[in-house]
């Protein structure tokens, strides 16, 4: 046990673990964020808080992870290396751990260009290996990316994030072992909705005894709408949305329950493939319905760990 | 090379305004190669302006010449009578020749004619590709020589990131993805292997961001026994 986080505990004791998402804000108001989070309290682990998704910018994932912590729940609180340096970064590491937090989730972020401040400088110090590899020395070694010694110490749940659906395929998976190497002790997926791709990477996976090595959480997006899958498919870097599954919501009457039962069969097929610790559910803009989902896809009640 | 180009016309012609005897400056060397600031723009530049303020009743002369380079004392020193003459100069030369001009030449009114976009060369007719942002380490020996500072969109050292997509960057379907190349070129020398460790993160101390800096090379320094 690294941090002692419910989420490294339920994943460490081979429970299939689920996780959910909640996005901040773009105000101060964090009513909204309490009240989903306070919803599905009994069907996740925890919470991931994103870092201005999309690059937008919205309440900082610190605080909101922080409002978490007072509530009793628990945050795992994304960082991405477009806003920061390696001082804000770990600054902002410090000062998490100080507040409570216990999981850590490493990304690189949406580029700058695509958000509501496009003429900002993107600051790429680090990339999200070295972001890994920097927290993951801060806490096993003691020791900052300059080298001077931490005072006393610190401790958290480190994650990373992996898209199989990103190219050249093959390397998805060096990418995975390296991303290991650098500290990563949980790997959440990009959005599966190609599940026979998904499939092939953990074969590969596999292969390389890999899963053995980082506990690997599918992420899982909850469809709305047939305009939403259209978006994603054309407007989302990163995520590929087979025709076929454009088509079965296409030929659905009711598009909002059929998005759910993608979501949920993807669920149970998550948990059948060797090697998937447990999933990640992304339901942004539609949270109420993660309960259903978690009691749908047979993962409810949650272990007591 | 270094690639620039020309301002909008309503911009300079703004800037100049206010003067009554203007000299457009072209530079013979990177400006001309990519069309920006030879002595063709300075020319045409020169009629515009002209054309320009005829129509608007504003008095003065507009000429254009070009040096070879407006980075150097020496080439600057040949003309710098014939550049006093003047209320002000509008330099086609990249970013450095107008600073260039006035701090060898003090009293010289410089304004600048282009936008300096980038280094890199021209890869067809009409269109230059940016290639170096100039880091102070490089390391195109880790990347089979193709930049990933300048060409991916993140600078990173370890990609590709999650948003490459068919050899494409997550900027949009126009552009390359730096780290597919570099896997595809490492693949075919093969060195797929040396993706395999990870890159500490850069210093970039030795880039811009250590401040402006300054290459001393004692060996060539002239010494003048001050
Ligand atoms: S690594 Fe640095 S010096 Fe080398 S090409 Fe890239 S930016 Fe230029
Ligand atoms: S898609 Fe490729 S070029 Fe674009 S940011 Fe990612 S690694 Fe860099």
């Amino acid at each position: 046990m690294i941090a002692g986080s419910k989420l490294e505990r339920v994943l460490n004791s081979g429970h299939f673990a689920v996780t959910g998402e909640l996005g901040p804000p773009k105000g101060a108001d964090l009513e909204q964020l309490k009240h989903h989070a306070y919803a599905m309290r009994n069907h996740v682990e925890a919470y991931n808080i994103t870092d201005n998704q999309t690059a937008i910018v919205r309440t900082s994932s610190i605080a909101c992870g922080a409002v978490l912590v007072q509530m009793g729940l628990e945050p795992t609180i994304q960082i991405v290396v477009r806003d920061r340096n390696r001082i804000a970064i770990q600054s902002d590491v410090l000062g998490a751990v100080a507040l409570g937090i216990k999981n850590i989730l490493c990304l690189s972020g949406d580029h700058q260009k695509f958000g509501n401040e496009p003429q900002c400088k993107g600051v790429y110090d680090i990339d999200s290996m070295q972001l890994i590899k920097m927290l993951k020395d801060l806490r096993d070694e003691g020791v900052f990316c300059g080298g001077e010694k931490l005072e006393g110490e610190v401790k958290y749940y480190l994650g990373a994030v992996e898209n199989p659906f990103a190219d050249p395929f093959e390397y998805r998976v060096d990418r995975l072992e390296k991303k290991i190497n650098a500290g990563a002790s949980f790997i959440q997926t990009q959005c599966i909705f190609d599940i026979e791709r998904f499939k092939k990477w953990m074969e590969l996976v596999r292969e390389r005894g890999l899963h053995k090595k980082v506990k690997i959480m599918g992420g899982v997006t909850p469809i709305k709408s047939l305009g939403a899958a259209k978006y994603m498919k054309n407007c989302v870097s990163g995520i590929t949305i087979p025709d076929e599954l454009i088509d079965r919501l296409q030929g659905a009457a009711n598009k909002k329950e059929e998005g759910l039962k993608i979501a949920i069969e993807t669920i149970q097929q998550l948990k059948e493939i060797e090697g998937v610790a447990g999933v990640h559910i992304m339901a942004i803009a539609w949270e109420e319905v993660v309960p259903e989902i978690v009691e749908r896809a047979g993962l409810y009640p949650r272990p007591q760990v | 090379m270094i690639i620039a180009e020309r301002k909008p016309l309503e911009k300079i012609l703004d800037m100049v305004a206010p003067f009554k005897r203007i000299c457009v400056l072209g530079c013979g060397t990177c400006v001309t190669v990519c069309m920006a600031g030879g002595q063709k723009e300075a020319e045409e530049l020169a009629a515009l302006i002209s054309i320009h303020r005829k129509k608007e009743n504003q008095e003065g002369t507009v000429e254009a010449f070009t040096i070879e380079r407006q980075c150097e004392y020496e080439y600057i020193d040949q003309v710098v009578e014939r550049l006093k003459g003047y209320d002000v100069i509008v330099s086609l030369a990249c970013g450095v020749g107008p600073q260039t001009l006035v701090e060898h030449v003090p009293e010289l009114r410089v304004l600048p004619g282009v936008n300096t976009t980038s280094m890199g060369y021209p890869k067809e007719q009409g269109v230059w590709v940016e290639r170096c942002l100039g880091c102070g380490d490089c390391v195109l020996h880790l990347t089979g020589g193709i930049c990933p500072i300048t060409r991916c969109a993140k600078s990173i050292l370890n990609g590709p990131c999650g948003g490459s997509a068919e050899g494409k960057c997550e900027l949009g379907k126009d552009v390359d993805c730096a780290w597919h190349l570099i896997h595809d070129r490492l693949a075919s020398l093969g060195r797929l292997g040396d993706l395999a460790v990870i890159q500490p993160p850069k210093d970039w101390s030795t880039s811009h961001h250590g401040g402006v800096r300054t290459t001393v090379r004692e060996d060539v320094k002239v010494d003048r026994g001050e």
